[in-house]
Parts: C-alpha cells; sequence; structure tokens
C-alpha cells in the first residue's frame, strides 16, 4: 500500500506504468481534510437499513458486521449519508466543535 | 512476387469506401462499435449495423446518442479490453474532440475512421480536411487513404499499428468525404479468417507493473486486478504521463512501415513505404505535396507533364501523425520548389501540411522554394486543369528563383 519512499523521490516517466496509470493506490490520498462538515452517527437511531453505506459516494462508510461505522480518513462531508438516513440518525456537525 | 493470398483468392466486390471501412471492421474481431451517423459516414454505421442485425459479426453495437457519447463508450470499451471502432465526420469529430485527447492520453488502441468532411459555417456536407486538421493535435496517429481499396487495406492496418505492444495509441483512418465515401469501386478483399490471423487473433490488452499490486498486469478494467484509469494528476505527475505519448509516437513511424510489407506479402498490396508515397521525386525539380484522394489527380498530371520532358513529381503524405520529418526531408532536400496543396487552413496562419513540411525542410542549405496552395474547400472540385496551373507556377517560380505569394488559393473566384 503506498511506497512511502518514492513520495520523497518523485518518479520519472520512464518507471511509470503504461497509459496514466497512478502507481500509487487513492488510499494513499486521505481526503478527509477536505471536510467542513462531520457526519456523526447516532446508533441509539440507527436501525442498520446501510443506505448510508450504499450511498456514500466516497465508499468511506464501512460495515463490520454489526453495525456502519465512518472511515473520517476519506470522508469529504457531502452529507449525502444524513440525507438518504430514514431515521435522521446522521448529524452533520461543524468539524472543531 | 506472389502475395500470399493471391488476387484469384481474394474477393472482389464493387463498394463505395464508406463500404469498405465497414467491411474492414467486420473482419477485424472488433468487440464493440459505438457510433452516431453523419453524413458522409453515415453508411459505415448503416453497414455495420446490418452486420450486428444479420447475426454476421459478435459485435456489441451501441447506439449512442451524440459523437461525444459514442467516443466515451469507445473509451470505455477498450478501456475493458475490447478491440473498439467507432467513424464519423465533421461536426461529430468537434463534438468528439475533448474525448479524442482522453483516448490517446490513456493509450487505448481505438480505431476511428473519419469520412471528411469541412466544418460549419457555412454547413457543408463535403469534403476537405478542416475535421482532421482539428484532431491533429490530439495524440491521435492519422494515415490519409488515397482510394477506397487503401481505405479498406488501412483500416484492417490500423488496428495492427494502434494495438502493437510499442505503439497502443487510436489511430484515425482518413479518407474524402463524398469522394471516396460514397463513389463505388472495385475493391479486392481479403477473406476473413486471413485478416484474422494478419491481427492475430482478438485484441490482447497490453501488460504493465502496478506497484500498488506488486505485479505486471493487463491494462484493463478487471475487478481481480483493479486499477484506476486516468484519474487526477496534478504539476506533480501530468507532466511525467504525457511524456510517454510523445515517445509512443516515434514508435509509429516503423510499426506502419512494418505493417505496410507484411500486408503487401499477405495482399500484394503496398502504399509506397507506408509513411509516404512517392512519384517521379528522385530527380524532379518540382514537386507538389498532398493529402488523400487529389494525389490521384496530381500524379495524373505529374504523368502527363513527364511526357513532356518537364520533371515534376508528386509527393502524397500518408502518415500525417506522427509527421514523416526525416522521409520527407530525403526526398526534397535536392528538389528546387515545393508546391504544397492543402485541403484545410489553420487560418492567420497557412496550411496544415505546409508547416509540417517547413519544419522538415528547416536548415537545409540551399533548401526548395515553397509555396502552400489551398484548395477544394467545402468539396470544391480540382480538375487536372488546376492542378496543371499549379505546375505551371511552381516551374515560373523555378525560373524566376521568387516565390512571390506564398498562401494561394486554388480554384477561388475573385472579384
Amino acid at each position: 500500500m503506498g511506497d512511502k519512499s518514492s513520495v520523497k523521490e518523485p518518479r520519472g516517466w520512464k518507471s511509470l506504468p503504461l497509459g496514466a496509470l497512478p502507481y500509487r493506490l487513492s488510499l494513499d490520498y486521505k481526503t478527509g481534510d477536505w471536510r467542513a462538515l462531520k457526519p456523526v452517527i447516532d446508533y441509539g437511531k440507527c436501525v442498520n437499513c446501510m443506505l448510508c453505506w450504499l450511498y456514500c459516494p466516497d465508499s468511506a462508510i464501512l460495515w463490520d458486521g454489526k453495525k456502519v461505522f465512518m472511515n473520517y480518513d476519506y470522508c469529504k462531508g457531502c452529507g449525502i449519508c444524513s440525507d438518504v438516513c430514514p431515521t435522521k440518525a446522521i448529524k452533520m456537525v461543524p468539524e472543531g466543535e | 512476387m506472389i502475395p500470399k493470398v493471391p488476387l484469384d483468392k481474394q474477393i472482389k466486390k464493387a463498394v463505395n469506401g464508406d463500404e469498405a471501412t465497414a467491411y474492414a471492421a467486420k473482419q477485424s474481431l472488433v468487440d464493440v462499435v459505438a457510433a452516431y451517423p453523419i453524413t458522409p459516414q453515415t453508411i459505415i454505421v448503416e453497414k455495420f449495423s446490418e452486420f450486428v442485425a444479420n447475426g454476421e459479426v459478435y459485435t456489441e453495437f451501441v447506439p449512442v446518442e451524440s459523437e461525444h457519447s459514442a467516443m466515451s463508450a469507445v473509451i470505455g470499451a477498450a478501456a475493458a479490453g475490447a478491440r473498439a471502432f467507432t467513424a464519423t465526420a465533421s461536426q461529430g469529430l468537434a463534438l468528439m474532440l475533448e474525448n479524442l485527447y482522453i483516448a490517446s492520453a490513456l493509450r487505448l488502441p481505438l480505431v476511428l475512421v473519419v469520412a471528411n468532411r469541412a466544418l460549419s459555417a457555412p454547413i457543408n456536407i463535403h469534403c476537405d480536411h478542416s475535421d482532421a486538421m482539428m484532431m491533429r493535435d490530439a495524440g491521435w496517429v492519422q494515415i490519409f487513404a488515397e482510394n477506397t481499396q487503401e481505405a479498406y487495406d488501412t483500416t484492417i492496418q490500423a488496428f495492427k499499428i494502434a494495438e502493437d505492444p510499442e505503439v497502443q495509441l487510436p489511430v484515425a483512418v482518413n479518407l474524402d468525404g463524398f469522394i471516396l465515401s460514397h463513389t463505388l469501386e472495385d475493391i479486392y478483399m481479403l477473406p476473413d479468417e486471413e485478416v484474422q490471423k494478419f491481427l492475430g487473433g482478438y485484441r490482447k490488452p497490453v501488460k504493465t507493473y502496478v506497484d500498488y499490486l506488486g505485479k505486471e498486469v493487463e491494462v484493463k478494467l478487471d475487478p481481480s486486478n483493479p486499477i484506476s484509469i486516468g484519474p487526477l494528476d496534478l504539476y506533480d505527475y501530468y507532466f511525467e504521463h504525457k511524456v510517454p505519448q510523445a515517445v509512443a509516437m516515434e514508435k509509429v513511424k516503423e510499426v506502419v512501415k512494418r505493417v505496410n510489407e507484411e500486408w503487401f506479402e499477405l495482399s500484394g498490396r503496398k502504399y509506397g513505404d507506408g509513411v509516404i508515397d512517392a512519384w517521379g521525386v528522385e530527380d524532379a525539380d518540382v514537386v507538389v505535396a498532398v493529402l488523400g484522394s487529389t494525389s490521384g489527380t496530381v500524379r495524373y498530371v505529374a504523368k502527363e507533364l513527364r511526357k513532356e520532358g518537364k520533371k515534376v513529381g508528386v509527393l502524397r503524405i500518408r502518415l500525417f501523425r506522427p509527421f514523416p520529418f526525416d522521409e520527407v526531408r530525403d526526398l526534397l532536400k535536392e528538389v528546387k520548389v515545393v508546391g504544397v496543396m492543402d485541403r484545410a487552413l489553420s487560418f492567420g496562419s497557412f496550411g496544415p501540411s505546409f508547416l509540417e513540411i517547413s519544419t522538415a525542410l528547416q536548415g537545409i542549405r540551399n533548401s526548395p522554394l515553397m509555396v502552400n496552395y489551398i484548395y477544394g474547400l467545402g468539396g470544391r472540385d480540382v480538375p487536372p486543369s488546376h492542378v496543371k496551373q499549379v505546375f505551371n507556377e511552381l516551374e515560373e517560380i523555378m525560373k524566376s528563383g521568387e516565390v512571390g505569394k506564398r498562401l494561394r488559393f486554388l480554384g477561388v473566384r475573385e472579384r
């Protein structure tokens, strides 16, 4: 997962894969810090319908076999999960609060 | 030399240029065709959808809602590892333009047939090369056919060139709208199995090493070896991702020449050395350079003039991208005057071929005098008399040593 040494020494074109393929996974790029609003789940209201898991455009909502949970490293705070939640269990909270 | 498939084993058929390329695609084991009809390309799509409807091919045919979608769909298909084909012209090509750049940057070996047609406005359905020249910086290989037979041969060759492991670039096959696309000609086609053998069967995507998978994988969208194709690059890697396109272009010329020879051994037909089809240039004082179907007219006039003892030659550029600078330089360096005929104009500059040939001849001591003739815009006919006028003017320039106006319009009414 990600070649840390290459972060310091960027590669030249001769050692890149063909066809504009990235050589690193996009997992290396943590996009969570773009977030202004943070989704917070109230497990008291959550009914495990998994709509948020299905709708998250960044696959930043995960399922551990019992419940859904947020991966804040990649959640950009778009709020779709909160919008689709049928029990209003996901609240968007301003970052830093 | 007797070709591997002699003429009596080839299929003789009267087809127009569009049908010729449709038959070529049919024989080339194309997995996906996505296309939208536009004059003068329509017959290609029509004919191919007939093949699909009749069950003559196993191709997935996607009748899209626009050329933008057509190019997007074949990009997706090729990214999934398919051999994909489409065709368009003029405004359709203009609508495809942003996706053309994507296809080449992702190194997808698509084949696109362009039935060359003028661009609006005024709206016009007839032949010129403005559409093809609009995509000359899009990173595609561009080949111009002179006749229907060549359009057939070149479309098959295009798959082989595009899919060459060293190339991996999309190829555009150009045929002059109406003049070739709609004109019936007897051509020879190879049997299906010979074409398929020539192409090595279905497309096989090339492999590349992907670090995060820790192995070489085929460059294709494959859930068992997941890769992202074409995601965001900023100033950190964009430049490094563009240079390989330029490097791949450098390999194209040799591949086109090799494929031209292989096709010759198979079918008995070849087109010059594959990149340039020269006639009488070796000892010529005066040469006309030209693309596409007009080459036939120019060669006819040149042959007539040779009978009168005039030392004239014809340089037909078959491969326009990448441009064969070295070959042009070698062929033209001893020539006294070169007239470049362009069926397109870069407004505020010259015709595209004129610019390329000027670059090829740059730095030669006593380099040839050059004049640019813009001709045939919007399908304006180019009779032998006009070509004769060109040769006469070039001869005058040779005698006087003075070029005069470098940009001239041929066959246009003044006053």
